[in-house]
């Protein structure tokens, strides 16, 4: 009891050393000082009334444990329900679903709805890409920022210096980061775990600095504008076409209207991620994807058998890369603008928090997070400076209750039918 | 007579000060049954771990078929027909035991990505053959109607028929066999003797093992090859070993 009374007291002082500075006081600028004032009686009551609640759950820790335990017994999801939402059959039909919610989306919502799911659908490739490299094919990869660095910048460099489409320009650049992929990979991926995480993270790190520092080339810090918007077979899509184009509106009479190009563009991202998610969906059921999945639990055995890890790990970086390059260059045409700073170590946290969160290797999962991670913040704007906190809560709380992820998948096993 | 398919001479493994192996020398004829015994810690292990790749010997020679294989990776040396079984069973246990003997097909297959991308009727095929392969072997190991359980999930007996029938889809020459009745009851160790004869008789293979249990070494060997402490100490027949001395004193220490 003793003890208990010790610790108690020692979590509600906690209570006040964390909340006090943060919430009880606030920084105001006097003439060219800073001055510190109380928040007044209500924040200070909150935080009272915190500590003592703290203080009494940590004093009758057992009690409270006892009554939890007995409630456990139910879980929040039953059993057979969660096994049906992970079934691989029942996990394409949820796809399906979204893809024709997706389909009619951008003839409902508003202009700022499009552009959101625009930008979940980027990461969504993203998270697709990545979800090969770690999910498969086991290696944890902190550095995929850089391929989707590179593919928006083939594309922003091609177009500004030779003028060339976005169409012509996709394919290369997703050549042009599988290429960094493959260059990078053969180095790096003799190590493995930690020590791979950390030398990827590196050299995402190096590619950002390097287009940062490539000044005559990359423009530098302020990267390269005015890059050219996806055409419709030729048509764009701005008001007034540029010379010996065609617009859309013209062609279609159609009066002039913003908000076609947003849906384009989201139509456009909506095919990316489809025929994404078409060729990870092809390569799980191919001798390369049983590879990937082998080597991720043995690779001794592996090797016993005459399998090439390096080919087969190789192969995994290289098409990961492809992705993040064929999103980046989709990236680098919507926002007509890229800079390095579109492109630091947070974005990689952010693109593997999707992975992981999303429950490793299941595409459904990685979909779900990505619409989670992205929207979240953004329905969140009112709560201002308590945001990312609140977002960090959620985070928190997702991994202690389903820490395998949101909805991960039963991997889809080949039978063997008599 | 048959052909000489590996020759192994002056074979020697150092990590470090420690000589683990020291002129090892065996010479195994195609379709022959060649047992390595030994105390345990006498190198036998290591020994497999340098024929198969895993360990670059120190010094010496690896002949397959009059070829050198010493100190190429592990992965290449499987490829020219030399594949083994590990003294800790290691089975891909996530997976099903069907998908474990699909990916040891992996070379056989057709890997062509745009092929597997829209489904090619030649990649169709590919697929449908390594299937029919599969069953084939998950039947002569007895595993059939385990073909869809995962491989972790299978009993201890049944991880060790698959492992072998994993090894078997590499369509291999050599087959290398580490301590594979270690763990089985009596019935299984037959099963194991019965399924030996069967990989040597009906696919031409060469078998060489690693195993204690003598009972099971003397009536499968056609050749013993006895290593202690890293030095070759005799070889021949079961029953030159048998009879012999210096094997008795290794075994049993001295008298």
């Amino acid at each position: 009891m003793n003890r208990n009374l010790k610790q108690a007291l020692f979590s509600a002082l906690l209570v006040w050393a964390v909340a006090f500075p943060v919430l009880g006081l606030k920084l105001s600028i006097d003439g060219i000082r800073l001055v510190v004032h109380s928040q007044g009686n209500f924040t200070l009551s909150i935080i009272a009334v915190c500590s003592l609640l703290m203080f009494l759950r940590v004093l009758f820790d057992r009690q409270w444990s006892a009554v939890m335990g007995q409630r456990s017994g139910r879980k929040l999801v039953p059993p057979s329900v969660s096994n049906f939402l992970t079934l691989p059959k029942t996990q394409r039909w949820i796809i399906l679903g979204l893809i024709v919610v997706a389909l009619i989306w951008p003839f409902f919502g508003s202009r700022g709805a499009v552009d959101i799911a625009t930008l979940i659908l980027i990461y969504v490739m993203l998270g697709l890409g990545l979800n090969i490299v770690v999910g498969l094919a086991g290696l944890l990869d902190l550095g995929y920022v850089g391929f989707y660095a590179v593919g928006a910048y083939t594309y922003a460099m091609l177009s500004h210096y030779l003028g060339w489409g976005f169409w012509i320009c996709l394919p290369i650049a997703g050549l042009m980061a599988a290429t960094f992929g493959f260059l990078l990979g053969f180095p790096v991926l003799r190590l493995r775990g930690d020590y791979l995480a950390i030398v990827t993270l590196g050299f995402g790190e190096i590619i950002r600095l390097f287009l940062r520092n490539l000044t005559d080339w990359t423009g530098g810090p302020n990267g390269i504008s005015n890059i050219d918007k996806p055409s419709f077979f030729g048509l764009s899509f701005e008001r007034r076409a540029a010379e010996g184009m065609q617009t859309f509106h013209e062609y279609f009479g159609l009066p002039y209207n913003s908000i076609n190009k947003v849906i384009f563009l989201y139509l456009v991202a909506l095919l990316l991620a489809l025929a994404a998610l078409f060729v990870i969906n092809r390569l799980l059921r191919m001798p390369i994807g049983r590879a990937w999945e082998a080597l991720r639990e043995d690779e001794i055995a592996c090797r016993a058998l005459g399998l090439n890890p390096t080919v087969i790990k190789l192969s995994a970086f290289t098409l990961g890369a492809t992705f993040a390059g064929f999103a980046g260059s989709f990236f680098a045409a919507r926002q007509g603008l890229v800079t390095p700073e579109s492109f630091t170590f947070i974005e990689s946290a952010i693109i593997l928090a999707i992975v992981v969160l999303g429950g490793m290797g299941s595409q459904l999962g990685v979909i779900l997070a990505a619409i989670v991670m992205i929207l979240l913040p953004e329905l969140m704007r009112e709560f201002s400076e308590y945001r990312m906190l609140m977002f960090g809560a959620m985070m928190v709380l997702m991994m202690i209750w389903r820490p395998q992820g949101l909805l991960p998948m039963q991997r889809p096993h080949m039978e063997l039918r008599r | 007579m048959s052909r000489e398919i590996l020759q192994v001479s002056g074979l020697s493994m150092r990590f470090g000060g420690l000589l683990a192996v020291n002129g090892v020398a065996l010479t195994v004829k195609e379709k022959q049954v060649v047992a390595l015994i030994g105390p345990n810690g006498a190198g036998k292990t290591t020994v497999f771990n340098c024929l198969t790749g895993f360990y670059k010997p120190s010094g010496g020679s690896i002949l397959l078929d009059g070829q050198p294989i010493q100190g190429l990776p592990g992965h290449q040396i499987a490829r020219r027909g030399v594949v083994r079984t590990f003294q800790n069973v290691r089975l891909f246990k996530e997976m099903t035991a069907l998908e474990n003997l699909l990916i040891a097909q992996h070379r056989h297959l057709n890997t062509n990505f745009f092929a597997g991308l829209f489904k090619t009727p030649n990649f169709r095929r590919s697929e449908k053959e390594a299937m029919e392969r599969a069953a084939y072997w998950l039947e002569k190991v007895n595993l059939t109607e385990f073909a869809n359980r995962t491989a972790g999930t299978l009993a201890y007996g049944q991880q060790r028929r698959l492992e072998i029938a994993r090894c078997m889809m590499t369509q291999p020459r050599i087959i290398m066999l580490d301590e594979p009745a270690a763990g089985l009851n009596p019935k299984e160790t037959e099963d194991l003797k019965a399924l030996i004869s069967y990989l040597r008789e009906s696919h031409n293979l060469t078998v060489l093992l690693i195993e204690h249990d003598m009972k099971l070494v003397m009536s499968i060997s056609d050749h013993i090859v006895v290593i202690n402490q890293g030095t070759p100490l005799a070889d021949g027949t079961p029953e030159q070993i048998r009879g012999n001395a210096d094997v008795i004193k290794a075994y049993l220490g001295e008298a």
